[in-house]
């Protein structure tokens, strides 16, 4: 097969903003559900908004409801108009979508792959060349590999002078085994180098930026150890209940939702050593290298390194507002966890005796999701005991949301006569420092992967190593009978979180 | 566009370089101290030297550029006869902080000037943006002495612009406005909106050709087509430059037919013709089409077209296909919008194409 790049450099390409991209045949499966409809058809628009897409795009919508291609078109219009992040372009819009097929049917069904087998190769002859062919799995998790075995069955896995890439979304799986087991079977019918796993935290550009700031700037590698570090926070807090999502989120609960994935993604941002470059397998190697380093609990570690919580009915920025065993579709008996807080180590030479503290949970005080890194205190105060009381330990904190930036606490004189310190801020606001506005993460991970970038996407032996850390936990936490600990909604979480940090540390207020 | 809350202002006459920036910086700090929320955008200087009669309209046009506003505008508004200094600073942002967000501050400063200024407008301006941010300027109504008092000071001094946007479309005598920004090239980077309008252009032709099967085509090219608008020859010999460039042609003066500019460049493997002409229906300034040749008897063409650019190809056998290249229309202020954001991310083919550019055209 040929690809981008496979033989001479495209001289044309040099400094492009907008790198061209292999024309491509996007297939969602899922195209009529939620995903879909509030992130991904929005982000296809943007795309073609700013000229992103290749110059032969072509979809093709999959799902189980029975509709025409005339009918998905005008479902991914009004999708658009509803969600896209910019006043559509009728013009744009409307082309984008004019030629866009669907495929109805339940996805074990193999007529859906049989009609798929005989589509994809009509949009070739109408672009008049073999398009890529880009598979994205955004269906309830279970449909997983049901489709990528239809994929392989029907000879969907690959194609005659083209791409065929899988894009697999969260949550793969729900423990290591069923990780591995899917793993076994998307590896049975695909090569990793063609397998796409979304951790969209990945696609949001503050989370990238963790590498700038850590391998862009001189002034923080020489503390970047055990030596100047205390301990890390990483917060991933939301002010909202569960919504109308009780069905998934029961099932699932903060740990499997947050922490597995999104949160040890930061953490391994944070840690990993210095990559020989930022190709993909050089980043994903150096990521799972910190992961390998964190060691798998046992069940006696359990109770000391991990805390969960339910939150319970609580007055929400100045709204009275259901516990989560009264929010509908919950049941009364759940032990779901709301909260969880965990309390990793990372051993190695750089990290070894450096607690990482991870919190996450529900209806929280508000919402923010920050790395904070708590530097250890000046080894002497020369200040008279007074004067001395403010001074507190540098924080440097990485802001991804809502107000995404970098700040730095620093000790400084407060003015007046006396040698009196205390914190003050050093703040770096993107907002303030960049006229862009950051795309949608969604946009670039669908670039990356028609692309055929996998910088940004978990490798299989990455989820793997992430399930390692977090299925005795879960094991644990489903075979310990309830009821969970509570804490009040809108608050900063239950009092059993503050027992995980020992010593004089303390969480950050949320 | 959300239209900005102006939220502070002071104005003084006859007034000094000083003063302006302590009433500004008190302006800032007031804003801030009532509300930790506003926070100064710090991302660029934005220098613009207008002919007072027609700032308003510079104003409406730097209002309609969508996101990317410089963080501080210093407007140097020239009024023939001015001997003193007046100054109106401004403090803007789009919206009250809401709870745990921020809002972004932009100030303006406009300062009115005399011509007797404009050779030292650098010392009236230093003190008036913010330090280590970069500083692009923009003069739409001329000035160069200015422009050169702010990028290319006498004496060696240290220039206070590193960049200026600059907009070739609309220059009567081409050869005058290439000689002039390849002048400033040579002292700072260049924002050409001429340039810019070529940006998509440029990027479907990168996209067309990057296919493995189809990159060794570039290497048989044999004639290069381009339809510019009747203000916009720039744009077109700035896109047929860059091609040259890339490719390793060699470019050589074009002739004149008409309105029609016909040349040559010399490539490795032979010759090849090249062509810019002008059409009269356009109503913005910038491309209409191009198409390229092959010796292989291939042809791809663009064209402006609803939605995105129109492409064509024909195949060796004459097989044809047409389809759309997606993509919104920019707009004369988004080009403008962009000519600010692209004062931080300098492009490295530009100041080649520009060379190429000036080689064929006398």
């Amino acid at each position: 097969m040929t690809a981008s790049g496979a033989t001479e450099p495209n001289p044309l390409a040099a400094a492009l903003e907008r790198l061209p991209v292999h024309a491509t045949t996007l297939v969602i499966f899922g195209a009529t559900g939620d995903l879909a409809r509030r992130k991904l058809l929005p982000a296809l628009y943007n795309l073609a908004h700013e000229g992103a897409l290749p110059e032969h795009f072509a979809l093709v919508g999959s799902s189980r409801g029975k509709l025409s291609d005339e009918a998905f078109r005008d479902l991914a219009v009004s999708a658009v108009r509803e969600f896209s992040r910019r006043p559509p372009d009728e013009k744009v819009l409307a082309k984008l979508f004019e030629a866009a097929r669907y495929v109805a049917g339940p996805f074990d069904d193999d007529t859906v792959y049989e009609r798929l087998a005989a589509v994809l190769p009509e949009l070739d002859e109408q672009a008049g060349r073999r398009l890529n062919r880009c598979f994205y799995l955004s269906t309830a998790p279970e449909f997983f590999p049901v489709i990528v075995k239809a994929l392989g069955v029907h000879n969907l896995d690959d194609a005659e002078d083209a791409e065929v890439r899988v894009i697999i979304e969260k949550p793969f799986g729900t423990r290591l085994a069923e990780a591995r087991e899917l793993n076994e079977i998307v590896l049975s019918v695909f090569e990793e180098r063609q397998v796409f796993r979304i951790d969209h935290y990945l696609g949001k550009e503050t989370v990238q930026n963790v590498l700038a700031l850590r391998f862009a700037n001189g002034m923080f590698e020489p503390l970047w150890n055990r030596n100047y570090i205390d301990h890390v926070q990483i917060t991933a807090s939301e002010d909202i209940g569960i919504g109308t999502r009780a069905g998934y989120y029961d099932k699932a609960g903060a740990l499997r939702d947050l922490v597995q994935n999104h949160m040890l993604q930061l953490l391994t941002l944070l840690c990993m050593e210095p990559p020989v470059d930022f190709s993909a397998d050089e980043v994903r190697d150096e990521k799972v290298k910190v992961l390998r380093a964190i060691h798998a609990p046992s069940a006696d570690d359990i109770p000391k390194m991990a805390v969960r919580a339910q939150y319970s009915p609580g007055n929400a920025a100045g709204v009275e507002v259901p516990g989560y065993l009264e929010e509908a579709g919950v049941p009364a008996s759940s032990n779901t966890e709301t909260y969880a807080a965990l309390r990793l180590e990372v051993d190695n030479w750089r990290w070894a005796g450096v607690p990482m503290f991870l919190r996450t949970g529900k209806r929280l005080a508000r919402k923010v999701t920050e790395i904070a890194v708590i530097l250890k205190p000046v080894p002497h105060l020369a200040f008279r005991e007074d004067g001395a009381k403010g001074v507190r330990p540098n924080v440097l904190v990485l802001t991804v949301q809502p107000n995404e930036g970098v700040s730095l606490s620093i000790g400084a004189k407060i003015p007046g006569t006396r040698m009196a310190i205390r914190p003050v801020q050093m703040e770096f606001l993107y907002g303030s420092a960049f006229m862009s506005q950051s795309p949608e993460a969604y946009e670039r991970l669908i670039l990356d992967a028609m692309r055929g970038d996998a910088t940004l996407f978990t490798r299989n032996d990455e989820v793997e190593a992430q399930w390692r850390i977090c299925d005795p936990i879960v094991a644990a936490w489903e075979a310990a009978p309830g009821p969970l600990p509570q804490y009040e909604a809108g608050s900063q979480g239950p009092a059993e979180g503050d027992a995980l940090l020992d010593g004089d540390r303390t969480w950050r207020m949320i | 566009m959300t239209a900005p809350v102006l939220d502070s202002y002071w104005s003084a006459q006859d007034t000094t370089p000083p003063a302006i920036e302590a009433a500004l910086r008190q302006l800032v700090a007031d804003r801030h101290r009532e509300n930790e929320g506003y926070i100064a955008a710090r991302a660029l200087n934005m220098v613009t030297i207008v002919d007072a009669e027609y700032s308003g309209e510079i104003a409406n046009r730097l209002r309609r550029v969508g996101r990317y506003h410089a963080s501080r505008t210093v407007v140097c508004s020239v009024e023939p006869g001015r001997t003193t200094i007046d100054a109106r600073a401004m403090v803007a942002s789009e919206a009250d902080p809401r709870p745990g967000k921020f809002s972004l501050m932009r100030e303006t400063v406009v300062v009115s000037v005399g011509e007797q200024h404009l050779p030292h407008l650098a010392r009236i301006v230093d003190p008036l943006i913010v330090t280590d941010l970069k500083t692009i300027v923009w003069s739409p109504h001329g000035h160069p002495e200015a422009v050169d008092s702010l990028v290319d000071p006498e004496g060696g001094a240290r220039p206070l612009g590193e960049c200026v946007l600059w907009d070739s479309a609309g220059e009567p005598e081409a050869h005058v406005a290439l000689d002039r920004v390849c002048d400033l090239a040579a002292c700072c980077e260049v924002v050409d909106l001429a340039w810019l309008r070529v940006t998509p252009w440029r990027e479907r032709l990168a996209a067309h050709f990057d296919p493995a099967d189809r990159r060794p085509e570039l290497r048989t090219l044999s004639k290069i087509s381009v339809r510019h608008g009747a203000d916009s020859l720039i744009s077109g010999l700035l896109l047929v430059g860059w091609l040259c460039e890339r490719l390793g042609w060699r470019t050589e003066q074009l002739t004149r037919h008409g309105d029609l500019l016909r040349g040559r460049a010399r490539g490795r493997r032979g010759e090849v013709e090249l062509r810019l002409e002008p059409v009269g229906d356009m109503r913005v300034p910038g491309l209409s089409g191009l198409e390229i040749r092959s010796d292989l008897g291939t042809m791809f063409a663009l064209a402006r077209g609803e939605g995105g650019l129109r492409a064509r190809r024909i195949e060796r056998k004459g097989d044809e296909r047409t389809w759309t290249v997606l993509g919104a229309s920019r707009g004369e202020p988004g080009i403008l919008g962009e000519g600010i954001r692209h004062a931080l991310i300098p492009d490295p083919t530009y100041p080649p194409a520009l060379a190429a550019a000036r080689r064929m055209i006398v």
